[in-house]
């Protein structure tokens, strides 16, 4: 099913402007897994009816993977280049399902020119339901539930309670891993490591991280963060495949509300 | 007029006060081998964070009982050290007991310091067999073997040492009150000495004499030794949390600095009209990107490494770290400290352009350690200072990338696809929004 999406261009070609842009961010747009999350936020701001653009294929990485890796050139390329067209847009709002762009775009472009006010998907769900626009109906009451904090989301903008009371709001019953909040283990991915092999070690991050989160024996692992999803579901994989479901709160949602 | 004593005691006094000086503007000149750094705006809320974080210890009690148990030791600490006043008073100028004018409000104070004493005295075994039997794996990682062992031991050797002397001279004295009741005035108030006194009642009054004079100069010499011992100690902590915490980093953590530099450089470069070949505005050496040395680093940065107190925090939050990397985040900061002391004696000798074969990078800290961080700020989180490991570890990797092109092989990669496709992974960027029409 082709999902109805409209780019930046196309709004302007109406003359109109959309209340938001979606910035999908290279993982949302090019990985398999992360594709999902994409469409299920789709999904989620139209059934709020939410006007949204996205920049399509005038979006280019954030750069954020290239700062953490020690390339502020590139960075810098992508930021300014990034930041003229979404300038040229008039861009004022920005809401993203990825937490390293959600950082990157929020706190690092204001210095280089580019001023938005950027959201989580997170953020943006709740503020939708806050202010009546969507109406969720809490079907998966009971399910047992931990939530994974991204880094670039929690410890690094001190995001940790929004994510946790959309949860509740579904009904679901959170269980919180022992490490959680400000103390939350790294999923392995950061630091640009997703693209890399891990040094020499006893173990892999990620495995670490989805044993603490198999210990609270739960239904579905959530997070919002493709990274981490990527990193926590092979840690499912390699340690006991089936035993739990990683899952972004997108995507619980839709679920839910079988969207 | 000064009796000998006293002039024994001034020489003491004035020299290691003039030798704590001459060591404490050697490390503040080191620290000023740094770059500069940015401004410091927001003064209301760094005082804040410093009544807080360095005061007020708040990060320790995510740790209670240790956090207690320090605080014990350092208010302990801060409050003894007013009975120093009067132990300066009575050295110089041969009194005793200077400011027993206080009346009961001097009895107070003793029993206070005394208690206080006890309490120090009782958290530092704790801690010395903490350290040492329960094997507490920060304890004992790779890093803290040899000196920072030693020093972390020594230090609490001599905090109870010191504590001993206290106790010991206050129950000598007591004892003394009743022989020699012209000499030793009836002053004072002591809840813990009394107890202690009993072990020293079949002593001769010259030998209670002796043993109260004794602790009397073990323990003012005991406080100016360790007024020395702070500069070359980790425990230089209770210095330099304060300024540390003051300039640490307001913003959010996720937030790392853009460099100005590379700024104007990318900004020519995407500027069709600039001048490839045109001068920069001042003729000064071009800079180098991220940092290599202890010198390249921000004075703040090097601040952040004599601040350091090795208690492990960082590590043991550390995914890295916890995983069995080479990767640890105090490491990182003792390296740091390592060589600006380093560089600074190579200063002292040899003047301001001194320059010896090695350098951080790669020398102390190895690109196996840098590549092994996740930039998750676990580290940063975890410190009871406010020290940031992290800005040093993207510091020495921007000049890997930018000055070395040493990352590892598969990030070169992924630079290429994100300058050529827009991507970190090989897909066209024409196909960036083929996800709508996926399932």
């Amino acid at each position: 099913m082709s999902l109805q999406v409209k780019t930046m261009a196309e709004w302007l070609a109406e003359g109109a402007s959309p209340e938001i842009l979606f910035w999908v961010g290279s993982a949302g747009s090019f990985d398999d897994r992360a594709k999902k999350i994409t469409r299920s936020f789709v999904k989620i701001m139209h059934k709020a009816n939410v006007q949204f653009g996205v920049l399509g294929v005038e979006e280019s990485a954030s750069g954020d993977i290239a700062k953490r890796a020690g390339n502020e050139f590139l960075f810098q390329m992508q930021a300014l280049m990034n930041i003229e067209i979404l300038n040229s847009y008039q861009v004022k709002r920005i809401v993203t399902t990825c937490p390293h762009d959600f950082n990157t775009i929020k706190n690092e472009y204001s210095g280089l020119g580019g001023n938005y006010d950027v959201l989580h998907h997170t953020q943006f769900i709740y503020e939708l339901i806050h202010n009546k626009r969507l109406v969720l109906s809490g079907n998966l009451k009971g399910t047992k539930i931990t939530y994974h904090d991204p880094c670039y989301l929690g410890r690094g903008n001190g995001v940790f309670n929004t994510p946790r009371k959309l949860l509740k709001i579904i009904g679901l019953d959170l269980i919180e891993m022992k490490r959680s909040k400000e103390r939350s283990l790294c999923c392995g991915a950061g630091g640009a490591q997703m693209f890399k092999e891990p040094e020499k070690g006893s173990k892999d991050i990620n495995i670490l991280r989805t044993e603490e989160a198999l210990r609270t024996n739960v239904d579905l692992i959530a997070t919002g963060c493709p990274f981490c999803n990527t990193m926590l579901t092979d840690g499912v994989k390699n340690l006991n495949e089936g035993a739990a479901d990683v899952v972004d709160i997108a995507e619980i949602i839709v679920k839910s509300e079988k969207l | 007029m000064f009796s000998t004593s006293s002039l024994i005691f001034f020489i003491l006094l004035s020299s290691s006060i003039f030798l704590f000086y001459r060591n404490i503007n050697k490390i503040i000149r080191n620290i000023n081998l740094g770059k500069s750094d940015q401004n410091f705006p927001n003064k209301k809320e760094r005082w804040k964070r410093v009544f807080f974080i360095a005061f007020g210890q708040s990060k320790m009690f995510k740790k209670p009982l240790v956090a207690l148990l320090h605080l014990i030791v350092y208010v302990g600490f801060v409050i003894i050290n007013i009975e120093v006043v009067e132990i300066i008073i009575d050295g110089l100028f041969g009194t005793h007991r200077v400011l027993s004018f206080l009346g009961p409000f001097y009895d107070f104070l003793i029993a206070t310091f005394e208690i206080l004493a006890f309490l120090v005295l009782i958290a530092c075994v704790i801690f010395l067999i903490r350290r040492n039997m329960l094997r507490i794996k920060r304890f004992s990682s790779p890093e803290m073997k040899g000196w920072p062992k030693s020093d972390a031991n020594l230090i609490l050797i001599f905090e109870i040492l010191l504590m001993s002397a206290f106790l010991f001279m206050d129950a000598a004295d007591l004892i003394l009150q009743d022989k020699l009741p012209n000499y030793y005035h009836s002053v004072g108030s002591f809840p813990i000495s009394s107890l202690i006194a009993p072990i020293l009642l079949d002593l001769s009054t010259s030998s209670l004499i002796f043993v109260e004079r004794f602790c009397w100069w073990f323990h003012i010499i005991g406080i100016l030794c360790f007024l020395n011992y702070l500069v070359i100690s980790k425990h230089l902590h209770i210095l330099l949390a304060f300024p540390n915490v003051y300039y640490s980093n307001l913003n959010p953590k996720g937030q790392f600095k853009n460099m100005d530099s590379v700024t104007k450089e990318v900004k020519m470069m995407l500027d069709p009209n600039a001048d490839p070949f045109a001068q920069t505005d001042d003729n000064s050496n071009p800079e180098m990107f991220g940092a290599k040395d202890a010198r390249d680093l921000t004075w703040v940065q090097l601040l952040n490494a004599y601040s350091c107190t090795e208690c492990g925090r960082c590590s043991s939050e550390c995914p890295a770290n916890m995983t069995g990397k080479k990767l640890s985040p105090r490491k990182i900061m003792m390296d740091v400290r390592d060589r600006i002391e380093e560089l600074g004696k190579g200063v002292d000798k040899n003047g301001p352009k001194f320059s010896d074969n090695k350098t951080l990078l790669s020398d102390f800290i190895s690109p196996e350690e840098l590549w092994a961080c996740t930039s998750c700020n676990a580290c940063v989180e975890a410190c009871p200072l406010s020290i940031d490991p992290l800005s040093i570890i993207m510091d020495l990797r921007r000049y890997s990338v930018m000055e070395e092109s040493s990352a590892p092989s598969e990030l070169n990669t992924v630079f290429s696809n994100i300058e050529n496709n827009g991507a970190p992974w090989q897909f066209s960027a024409s196909d960036r929004l083929n996800w709508k029409d996926d399932e």
